[in-house]
């Protein structure tokens, strides 16, 4: 293995990390809140579609980021209202949304299949991109990984350091003390399911402007179901949501540079890895149902209204 | 009681079946044609073709059929699902359009006996269920020659998806292309595992570029790997469809499939009352391939191609004419002898000079 070798997988793997870290830092921020949206997947494709065609119709990639946002927002609003307002199951209402976004996207995206686009490039950043084995991995890539960086950053430094992210594990913890306390829980937590749709959407769109500049049916390919698993696999700390995502991304991508390379590793195999070590996370930290209950924020899932 | 409340109901469900069949044979029945597609038919590759020959069929024939699909059908028991409901509600004659649905389809074909099925690129047929597959393999011959007239590096790569016979035949086409046309160049072949996950066919077809792979081919249905192509400046062959707009600097060729004449004869035939089981190859010789060359390629090196072409198309030339040998150095096929299509169907060994593993 060379040094060249190696740079190359590092940089790949946080290509590869970058949505699925986008979707998590989302859905980490909602589940802490207490609030448990499964339409991940939906909200993501519905940000995609959006993107790419604001993206290609505008001829400004930014207005398709924009706009990406916007689309998963939109749809974790319907969301918040339904599961917020009305108080439906979170699970069903999640599930339902996964498969709305889904269907919605493809109805939308029809007549934009088959369409080339210019997508993001990779920026790099001079002196810094020629750091030895890390220069390509954090200095070498395009706008919007950059843009992943920052937010992780901002998200780890809300729920870490500041008030806001005291309230929204307060709101997640124990609704009832919170309320009692004179938080506002159900905007708060309105608020962070419009956060994870924000971040949804942006992951949507890093695909199809960045990633994969086109916009395909179901092009997401199950991202959003394996960035939910990693919020539990990160056993909801912001830190390990960030190695996941890269330990997901280079599981998913070390099987075909081990291809490319010719080295004899059962594909299959390799290519099990993230899901497996998921499941081993899950059975890990099932085993110990008090340590579970330590990690996860207690109410959530369960419904919630004021005054009763 | 109860049986008092629930006869009547029986009755009437009864008469209004009986009246619906009455109905139904009234107006001039229009034959029901399903497709079980493997992918979203806007995939841009794969399903998409089987799509547009889906519309050929409502062109062609009209008011004499009504057609409708189901896509994103997993390989295994889901497809049995679909394929049996479809039988069920009706439908006269079924398209299942992946390898992965063949057991299935002959699964719900015999307990189907009225019903016609037809199954893509598969081997199992029965007295109610045919085969149907592009010799995709002479288009991947003409890709392999255009790849080795192009690159510089002899490294070429291919992103593949599952090792079935109809893929590792594509790999061995070209590599015997390759051999034949600048000897001493090799295939890499990286397997995703995926039909479709535009990510990682990009991922895989970075993964090839770095190793100094040139030309990049594939054998997924997204366009991913011929814009990756076309971002690191390599050349690309397309599949299913015509990609070249994807990648205007890097599509060399695209092995383009039509199975609209295919799906119009099948279903003529069993609107005729003549549909046979057979097991139909389509090539560049009835026109199922198609091989739009781009004007990358220098003059000198099209006419080469076209010739190729216009070989196969006579039958005058076959990609795999013996001897061909195994990685082992065992004789496959005897020197001069042609290939059957049995020998094709069930490919499971990659030629001499590829370097690669067959997964296992």
């Amino acid at each position: 293995m060379d040094l060249d070798l190696l740079s190359n997988i590092l940089y790949a793997m946080v290509r590869t990390g970058t949505p699925l870290l986008l979707v998590a830092l989302g859905e980490l921020l909602c589940e802490k809140s207490g609030v448990l949206n499964l339409g991940q997947e939906g909200m993501m494709l519905f940000g995609a579609v959006i993107g790419f065609i604001v993206a290609l119709s505008s001829g400004s990639l930014w207005l398709g980021v924009l706009l990406a946002i916007v689309a998963g927002m939109l749809l974790a609003l319907l969301f918040a209202a339904v599961a917020l307002g009305f108080n439906a199951n979170q699970v069903a209402t999640g599930l339902a949304l996964t498969i709305f976004g889904v269907g919605l996207s493809t109805f939308v995206g029809a007549a934009w299949v088959g369409k080339p686009l210019a997508g993001f490039e990779p920026i790099a950043i001079p002196l810094l991109s020629e750091i030895p084995l890390l220069g390509r991995m954090l200095f070498a890539q395009d706008a919007l990984v950059y843009l992943s960086f920052a937010l992780f950053a901002g998200v780890a430094w809300l729920l870490l350091k500041s008030r806001i992210g005291l309230i929204i594990q307060a709101v997640g913890e124990n609704p009832d003390a919170a309320s009692a306390m004179g938080l506002p829980v159900l905007r708060v937590r309105t608020l962070a399911v419009l956060f994870g749709g924000a971040m949804a959407g942006l992951a949507g769109g890093y695909l199809s402007l960045a990633y994969t500049p086109m916009w395909a049916e179901n092009m997401s390919a199950g991202r959003g179901w394996i960035a939910l698993a990693l919020v539990v696999f990160a056993s909801w700390r912001v830190l390990r949501v960030l190695l996941g995502a890269y330990l997901f991304g280079l599981a998913s991508i070390l099987h075909l540079v081990a291809q490319g390379i010719g080295l004899s590793i059962p594909a299959n195999l390799l290519a099990m890895l993230p899901y497996l070590a998921t499941i081993v996370v899950l059975v890990l930290l099932s085993r110990d149902a008090l340590k579970t209950r330590l990690f996860a924020p207690l109410s959530l899932g369960q419904p919630w209204q004021p005054g009763h | 009681m109860q049986n008092n409340t629930r006869k009547p109901l029986l009755r009437a469900l009864v008469a209004a079946l009986g009246f619906s069949a009455v109905l139904g044979a009234a107006a001039a029945d229009p034959l029901k044609v399903g497709f079980v597609y493997i992918g979203p038919i806007g995939d841009h590759g794969w399903t998409y073709q089987h799509e547009q020959g889906r519309q050929l069929v409502m062109e062609k024939l009209g008011a004499q059929v009504e057609t409708s699909y189901v896509e994103n059908v997993p390989e295994g028991a889901d497809a049995e699902r679909v394929i049996r409901n479809m039988a069920k509600g009706g439908f006269d004659l079924i398209f299942t359009t992946s390898f992965g649905y063949m057991n299935p389809t002959l699964k719900v074909a015999k307990q189907f006996p009225k019903v016609t099925f037809e199954h893509a690129t598969g081997y199992k047929q029965a007295n109610n269920l045919a085969t149907y597959l592009s010799r995709s393999y002479e288009g991947r011959y003409v890709g392999g020659f255009l790849a080795a007239r192009m690159t510089k590096s002899k490294k070429i790569g291919y992103v593949a998806s599952f090792p079935i016979p109809e893929v590792i035949r594509d790999i061995n086409a070209i590599q015997l292309a390759l051999d034949k046309y600048n000897p001493g160049s090799e295939i890499k072949v990286v397997w995703v595992n995926s039909w479709f996950d535009p990510g990682k066919e990009s991922d895989a077809a970075n993964a090839l570029i770095d190793q100094g792979v040139d030309v990049v081919f594939q054998h997924t249905d997204s366009p991913a790997p011929i814009q990756t192509a076309e971002r690191r400046g390599v050349y690309s062959v397309g599949y299913a469809s015509d990609m070249a707009h994807f990648g205007p600097k890097a599509v060399l060729t695209s092995i383009v499939n039509d199975w609209g004449p295919h799906y119009v004869k099948s279903t003529q035939a069993v609107l005729d009352g003549n549909w046979a089981s057979q097991d139909f190859w389509g090539g560049l010789a009835e026109d199922t391939i198609q091989l739009p060359i781009s004007d990358l390629v220098p003059a000198a090196v099209k006419t080469e191609a076209q010739q190729i072409i216009a070989d196969i198309k006579s039958g005058k030339f076959h990609p795999f004419t013996g001897p061909i040998k195994d990685q082992s150095g065992a004789l496959k096929i005897a020197a001069g002898v042609v290939a059957s299509n049995t020998d094709l169907a069930s490919m499971n060994y990659y030629v001499e000079n590829v370097k690669a593993e067959l997964p296992k």
